[in-house]
Formats: structure tokens, sequence, C-alpha cells
């Protein structure tokens, strides 16, 4: 009982006085993370969009394949991104392994059937007459899809959250590519799982305790953004 | 009549799935005219709307906007940003009120300044200024209706397309919307073309009807047309058996009506300005037929009628007669026989003047 109230209080002490490890950390797996969530809002966001206007033959399969991603486990993910950037893999002359730069490749990867998943699902739910609707009204087609996209955002802040709460919760892929390196690939995650191995508990409640309040303060954002009644 | 065609479309084919859903030989839309299309569910009618407007790209085919074939990207673009189509929900999106009726402006690339005029000045057509700055979602469906409506007006089309413009809106919305748009339609001069499915809407709004059947035109012609000379069963029992008598409002003095028809004169129960053009719909079984005037009735409307068809139905006849104006009566079998009607036979036709159903129409 004792470990857990000492370890509570510490971890208290850490976060308030900005312990400078604590922070460095912190901010790594916001910039991390933030990044891989950027990215695969581009990719996921497009390809969602395109899957969803457009027929083709196989795409029911398509949209499968999408939804399986969507919960591609991180260490399969892991595995692959360290085979291909490895010293003597296909992009080995990268030299990545072991730096941010593979995490945000490994995150993104994560992350994009996320986006995608859900963006498929917020577009093809629209009104099927509203793209003809907008297009009546005189638009092209990039502005009609942007009109789709500009009105399907609720549902696509939600793959916003859902992408970064995945990626920044994740460890799997972390460690596997990043290598946990102190001051320069460590993340909450990552430094969570060390700490506790070391028994640590003080600096793994903190670290804890900041990825849930992490992870409640962005989606906190993004829900009052969602939420958000009054017209733009 | 004479006016210039703005659409015309050859030997559409459309096909989904392997069932031709669409096929038109010709269909012409003629310069400032209101063209209704009407027929039962399923008849195509909001396909051929969307095929028209550029929407739908038919397997076969040619439309022509202006004299010009409409066969390249370019020129449906071209034609699009020359038509504005109102669906039959009002697919507004998820923003003000101002920004949807808007939205086709924007694409235009005007400044704000003239999509400002624009808009309000739409919005105050529709009546609907004081929403300017509602959300969009939070309307009623007359209200949401009404926004959908300004924000295709608002883009100054050529033509109209509109596809049940009143469904799914309860009576008195219905009428004050229809009762607008028929003061806006006549005022900016828009040629239009409506999906309907409502005799009343039909003969309030257009003044050419082309009826639809499995996708294919059965009839088009000009609303009394249609209504009065049907050219085959379907369009009959689609349109009804009323007769439908155009006429224009000579007197009206405590809700009762003096309306010319033809020459002669109607006697109804209602309240119309003076000079109003109405038509005066009669049901077949409120005719009374008699041999020769009788003293005293309560009829209001009498007349002699030469009877210039007799067709037999059922149990009953079918009479067309003129009396200076077309009407038809139904006659029982004994009465037929009683009064020794023949083709070329003169009869006295009366009804009373709370059996004729007035509607107002458009120009």
């Amino acid at each position: 009982m004792d470990l857990i109230v000492q370890g509570v209080i510490k971890a208290f002490e850490l976060i308030i006085s900005f312990d400078p490890e604590v922070m460095g950390i912190t901010w790594l797996s916001l910039k991390i993370s933030g990044t891989a969530t950027f990215i695969s809002l581009f990719i996921g966001v497009s390809i969602g969009t395109v899957v969803a206007l457009t027929n083709f033959y196989g795409k029911r399969v398509v949209i499968s394949l999408i939804n399986t991603g969507m919960g591609l486990p991180p260490v399969v993910v892991g595995l692959f991104v360290t085979m291909m950037i490895w010293r003597s893999g296909p992009f080995g002359f990268l030299e990545i392994l072991y730096t941010p730069y593979a995490m945000i490749i490994a995150q993104a990867i994560i992350a994009t059937p996320i986006v995608m998943g859900i963006s498929l699902a917020a577009i093809q739910n629209l009104p099927p007459n509203l793209r003809l609707q907008i297009l009546s009204l005189g638009a092209s087609r990039l502005q009609m899809v942007w009109v789709l996209i500009k009105e399907a955002r609720l549902p696509l802040l939600a793959a916003v959250m859902a992408g970064f709460g995945g990626v920044i919760s994740e460890i799997g892929a972390s460690i596997m590519v990043g290598g946990n390196i102190k001051g320069y690939s460590r993340v909450l995650t990552t430094a969570t799982v060390m700490e506790t191995g070391k028994g640590n508990f003080d600096i793994a409640i903190a670290l804890g305790i900041i990825l849930l309040l992490v992870a409640f303060a962005i989606n906190a954002l993004l829900t009052q953004i969602q939420q958000r009644q009054h017209p733009r | 009549m004479n006016s210039e065609a703005i659409m015309k479309i050859e030997n559409i084919i459309l096909r989904r799935g392997g069932v031709t859903v669409l096929d038109i030989p010709e269909l012409h839309v003629k310069q400032g005219r209101i063209i209704a299309i009407i027929g039962p569910n399923g008849a195509g009618k909001s396909t051929l709307l969307l095929t028209m407007a550029g929407l739908l790209k038919p397997n076969y085919g040619k439309i022509y906007y202006r004299g010009n074939p409409v066969d390249s990207r370019a020129s449906r673009s071209e034609m699009r940003r020359s038509i504005s189509v109102v669906f039959q929900e009002p697919l507004l999106l998820n923003t003000s009120v101002y920004k949807n009726v808007a939205l086709g402006l924007k694409f235009r690339h005007l400044t704000g300044s003239e999509i400002e005029k624009s808009v309000d000045e739409s919005l105050e057509y529709f009546g609907i200024s004081s929403l300017t700055k509602r959300s969009a979602k939070t309307l009623s469906g007359g209200e949401a209706k009404r926004v959908s409506l300004a924000r295709a007006f608002a883009l100054k089309p050529e033509l109209i397309m509109m596809d049940e413009a009143f469904s799914s809106l309860d009576p008195p919305t219905r009428e004050s919307l229809m009762e607008d748009l028929r003061h806006i339609l006549e005022e900016t001069k828009i040629t239009a073309v409506m999906a309907l499915h409502d005799r009343e809407e039909t003969l309030r709004l257009a003044q050419d009807v082309t009826v639809m059947a499995a996708g294919k035109i059965i009839q088009s012609g000009t609303t009394s047309q249609i209504f009065n000379q049907p050219d085959s069963e379907f369009v009959a029992n689609f349109v009804g058996t009323e007769s439908i008598l155009e006429g224009t409002v000579s007197s009206c003095a405590e809700g009762h009506m003096v309306i010319s028809v033809n020459g002669k004169v109607i006697e109804a129960v209602g309240d119309c300005s003076i000079g109003q053009k109405v038509y005066c719909c009669l049901r077949p079984e409120n005719v009374t037929i008699s041999g020769q005037a009788q003293g005293n009735t309560s009829a209001r409307n009498v007349f002699e009628a030469k009877v210039s068809r007799v067709i037999r139905q059922g149990f009953f006849y079918k009479l067309t007669l003129d009396c200076g104006f077309p009407l038809v009566a139904y006659i029982t079998m004994p009465s037929y026989d009683d009064l020794e009607i023949t083709p070329g036979a003169t009869v006295i036709a009366s009804f009373k003047a709370t059996a004729v159903h007035v509607i107002r129409r458009e120009r």
C-alpha cells in the first residue's frame, strides 16, 4: 500500500515540478504521434474519400481490407518496418532504424487504416443525392469533394481522435523501431515499460498519468470542436 | 406556344443494371414555360430530371441546350451552370442558412458583395430573410425546403428542375409554398420543369404536362389538353375523369363567383379576385342530364348541351357533351333509355354551384 501512495505522491511531484526528463519524454511523444496522425490524415482521408466516391471492380474487397487494417497489430507493423529499414533491408540505406523517423513511419502505418476506414464510412453515409446536388450547383469535381469532406467533418474528427489515441498509447512498434533511446526515441509508453521493469514506480506512475492526461486533453479538445452546435 | 425550345432531348436511353429505366424518343422544353412531369411512382420522373440536368449520363441519345449538343465534359459542365436542380429532400449542408444559399455562388467565384446581394434577394423572395443566421440543421421541413429553393434561385438559372417540390410538407405549408413559387416563377420568368404527382399542383402551376409511365412518355401537351383530351386509358385514369374548364372570374361577392368559360357563365362557390384565371373542375357524377329544362331547380348552372359521344362503362354511360365548353357526365342505363339519348341529341345538363371545384391557375 505504501508503495502505491508513495509512488503517487512522487509522481505528482515530478509532474508539478516539470521534471525535465519527464517533460522531454512527453514532448517527444506528442511530436511523434502528432506527426504520424497528421500524415495518416492526409493519406487516410484522401484514399478513403476516393474509395467511397468511385465505383470499381473489387471495391468490396478493398473496403474489407481497409477495415481489417483498422485492427492492425502494432507488433506486426513494428516487425515489418524494422525489416524494411534493417541495414540489409530494402530501405536500409536510409539508416533510420532506432530514430524518431522510424517511429513516425510505424505509427503512421498503424493510424492510416483507422483514419481511412472511418473517413470511408463517413463519406459513404452522406445522403446519396448530396453529390449530385453539389454538382448541380455548379461545383467542379474538386469543389464537390471538398464540400463533402467538410460536410463529413464530425466523423472525420472522430477519425483523428481514434488515430491519435491508437498511436500515442501504442508500444510494440515504437519500442521495436525506436529502440527506447534515452533523450532521443524514448516516449511515454516505452519509458513506462522500462521504469516499471526497473521498479521505479514513481516515474512509471507519473508517465502513466501524463499519458492519460494527454489522451484526455486531446480528445476533450476535439470533442469540443465536434459537438459545437452553432454554425461556423 | 411558339416559344423556342431551351432544351431538346432526343432518343434518350438510360439503363441501370440491365433494365431500361428511360426511353424517351423526344422531349422539348420551351423557353419560359412551366412543365410538369407527372406519372406514378417509379415512372422515371426523377431520373429524367437528373438526365436533363446533365447529372446522369444516358447510355444513348442526345441533349441539346439552346441548340448546341451537350456531348462533352466541357459542354455538360457549362449546361450545368445554367440549370439549377432542387431535389426532393432539401440536402442542406450542416452550416448556416446563409452559407447554404451562397454555396453555388461561391463555386462561381463571385465577390463577397455580389454573393451577399444575390443571397439576400433570394431569401427575401422566399420570405425567409429572418432565417439567414440560423443553422440549417435546426430548420423545420417547410423552412428547409424554402432554403433549398432559395439556394437554387440565387444562381439566377435559365432553367430550374424541381423534383417533387411539395412532397412531405403538411397542407398549410404546402399551400403557401405553392403560392409563393407560383409568384416567383411568374415574376422571374424562369423556365421550370417539375416532377409532380398531384393533380392540383399540376393544374395550379404547369402550362405544359408530360405524362410518364415505366420510363416512357405516354402523352405530352398543354395542361388542358392532357386533362381534357387524354389520348389513352392510362392518362385518363391518372389525371382523373373530371371536366376541367379554363375560365376567368368575372365577378365575386359574398362567396359567390361568376366565372366566364368560353363565353358561357358558370356560377361557383368561393372567393377569388376579379380577373383571376381559374380552372373549374367538375366531376361527371355531379352533372344531371334531363330532357328539357325543369321549372325550379337548385342547380345554378343549366346549359343546353349537344351529346357528342357516348361510351358505355360497365353499368353506366359516359357522355361527352358540348355546351359551348366540353363537359363529361355519367348517366345510368335506365335514364339513358328513358331520355332516349343518342349521339347528336340535345339535352339539358345542370350542376350545382357547390359542385364546381375552382383552382387558381398560372398566367
